[in-house]
């Protein structure tokens, strides 16, 4: 989004489509350290409008710091990270919200204790009359927020409720909806599905569809690759600090995404070690030669 | 794994669900107990049982001038409370502000005295001061990220002291002059520390500002997009900072706000007894903070009123007067806070605890 005020919905019809079509969010070579430790190196990412670009590893991959980056609460130490073209270095969120990069946290960035519509509305509130008595635009958010969700399919009875009492999954929606009003070009979800049930997850699941049908370019991290097969374009998977995989869906199927995710590549490259340690069951495991996918070998990071 | 060859993502559109009235699946509660939930007004009804209480325990309470009397401690202690609660809801403490209205003090009438400058002069330099320890305590929390608690704690050990040794060092006495016959002393008295007649009760003017600043608060607080930021960093600081929230000018402009109060304060102070007392002030800020808990401030932030404070200082004010005018011992007055403090407090307690509830 653009601005404060209150003319930011539809931004996203003007801004959305670069002429030539090419990623707003592009990350090349980058890589990041905390001292002397290296959280992410050499990470190779584009997002494209209306694409879903899943983002997959274990705990401890770098998934977060890679979110972090993009969405900017940290900055990156090495590689270039491009919006539109263009290199930047973000030092606040609120520049990457300027810019149409919008994140739902694992959080969900809610203030539990405050309504629903006001933390639909917070930091981005609408306001009216001028300056000594500008005032909060009450009616028009409620109204708003209101039409938002019921286009996102969610119905409350009572705005005014704290966002705290709504479910794990209601809230995640809000977030979404809210995301996806501000004008967010670039919408990223950090593992919305960590921590719902099945039937919220598949809610989530639509809308992250939605966000896409309606040109948003999303970064979908996750650690349930199922999940991440369901919607997703392009496969990245990080391990240690490194993209592992880095694959259009034509390339790569969910078993193999899922070995990748296991630690396929690995396990098979010690397969014929593991086969001579009595009660290891190798057989179920893939040979090396099956993994078709590309596996981003470089950790230097070329594309 | 059927879906494990299919070239195209497999979810579509959300279905379009035709919006309902309603999901069904709350049910409001009655008015009457979605009112007693509201944290101001339980302190209301606890500010009308004390008036009730002590106009029946006190008879000379019901004249005029005694109401007055007893509303003019309550503003002195409730312009305070007002920003120390905005302070509270934005997530912070401020342990400096009792001393910080005597440091207030003692600059203007030190600087206007020695320097035989006009009084207003000193209001001025005082006001500036005020704002800039209130702005350090601020920094100093949202650079170090400290608990306010510590930072303030520190504020205020820094002025106990500066307050005593300044004050000696400068007048050679523990407390400053007397500045009543200094040019512009008696217009600043006029604005600080006058009195209103309203139908032959003279009104101290601070009754009225009191009710004036609680209002802008209110109005601040519930109206205005930094009112929406009060609430947001005291409820939940990362979530504010991660939508766009200026968390760090939030804070430090609310702490500048108590030391904007205390200047006020320490202005009244200062012309209504035309000297200044160096050593005074200490216990004061915890007065403030029970006022604001009393009225229904959560004390780790995120929810409260500005109205709740005004009935928490009026409670203040009708006990401690109540009591004298009651012929009782008036070292009973603190026991009494302590009792409206924890009932207070569990009140708010049982008050999240039942909005929360899933």
């Amino acid at each position: 989004m653009t601005s404060n005020g209150t003319g930011t919905h539809g931004a996203i019809l003007q801004d959305a489509v670069p002429a030539d079509d090419g990623p707003i969010v592009e990350l090349r070579g980058a890589g990041k350290s905390y001292g002397n430790i290296r959280a992410l190196h050499g990470v190779s990412l584009a997002v494209h409008p209306g694409k879903v670009t899943c983002v997959l590893g274990d705990n401890g991959a770098g998934k977060s710091t890679l979110i972090k980056i993009i969405s900017g609460l940290h900055q990156h130490t090495e590689g270039d990270f491009l919006v539109d073209g263009t290199p930047v270095r973000f030092s606040t969120p609120r520049e990457a919200l300027d810019k149409g990069i919008a994140t739902v946290y694992q959080d969900l960035a809610t203030v539990p204790l405050m309504p629903v519509w006001r933390n639909f509305f917070l930091g981005s509130e609408m306001t009216k009359g001028p300056w000594p008595v500008r005032r909060l635009d009450i009616a028009g958010m409620k109204k708003t927020a209101d039409q938002e969700l019921r286009n996102m399919g969610i119905v409350l009875d009572d705005l005014e409720q704290p966002i705290g009492t709504l479910s794990g999954g209601q809230r995640q929606c809000v977030a979404i909806a809210r995301a996806v009003y501000f004008g967010a070009r670039v919408l990223i979800l950090d593992e919305p599905t960590a921590a719902l049930g099945v039937k919220q997850s598949g809610v989530v699941l639509k809308y992250i569809a939605a966000a896409r049908d309606r040109g948003l370019g999303v970064i979908f991290i996750t650690h349930n690759p199922h999940h991440a097969y369901m919607v997703g374009d392009h496969f990245s998977v990080l391990r240690l600090g490194t993209l592992e995989l880095s694959a259009d869906r034509s390339e790569v199927s969910l078993e193999e995404l899922t070995n990748h995710m296991a630690g396929g590549a690995e396990l098979a490259a010690l397969k014929h070690e593991l086969a001579q340690v009595r009660g290891v069951d190798v057989e179920e495991l893939p040979e090396e030669e099956d993994l078709t996918a590309p596996v981003a070998t470089s950790p230097e990071g070329t594309p | 794994m059927s879906m494990t060859q299919q070239a195209e993502p497999a979810v579509g559109r959300p279905p379009a669900s035709g919006p309902r009235a309603t999901d069904g699946r709350t049910t409001r509660r009655p008015l009457v107990l979605r009112l007693l939930a509201r944290p101001e007004v339980g302190v209301f009804l606890g500010a009308v049982a004390v008036l009730i209480f002590f106009l029946i325990a006190a008879p000379s309470l019901r004249q005029g001038s005694s109401m007055a009397t007893v509303l003019y401690q309550s503003s002195t202690i409730g312009i305070m409370a007002l920003p120390v609660a905005l302070l509270m809801i934005g997530g912070e403490f401020d342990l400096s502000s009792g001393v910080a209205v005597i440091s207030s003090a003692l600059t203007a009438s030190m600087l206007s005295y020695q320097l035989t400058l006009n009084v207003w002069m000193g209001v001025i330099v005082a006001l500036i001061v005020s704002l800039a320890v209130g702005a350090f305590n601020g920094w100093m929390v949202v650079k170090t990220g400290l608990p306010s608690f510590l930072v303030t704690l520190g504020t205020f050990l820094i002025l106990q002291g500066a307050n005593l040794a300044v004050t000696k060092l400068v007048t050679g006495n523990v407390a400053t002059d007397d500045i009543s016959n200094m040019d512009g002393f008696d217009q600043a008295k006029k604005i600080f520390a006058s009195s209103v007649d309203i139908g032959g009760v003279e009104v101290k003017i601070t009754v009225f500002y009191w009710l004036a600043f609680a209002a802008i608060a209110t109005w601040v607080l519930l109206r205005t997009k930094y009112g929406n930021w009060i609430f947001a960093v005291g409820g939940n600081k990362e979530s504010a900072r991660a939508v766009g929230v200026p968390v760090n000018f939030t804070k430090i402009t609310l702490f500048m706000l108590v030391g904007f109060g205390a200047w006020f304060i320490g202005m009244h102070n200062l012309f209504s007894f035309n000297t200044v007392q160096s050593g005074e002030g200490v216990g004061q800020e915890l007065i403030y903070i029970a006022a604001a808990v009393i009225g229904g401030c959560l004390l780790t932030g995120g929810s409260g009123s500005a109205i709740g404070p005004v009935f928490g200082a009026f409670m203040f004010g009708m006990v401690n007067q109540g009591i004298v005018f009651a012929g009782w011992n008036p070292d009973w007055f603190k026991a009494f806070l302590g009792v409206m403090l924890l009932g207070a407090v569990l009140i708010n307690l049982w008050v999240q605890r039942t909005a929360t509830r899933r």
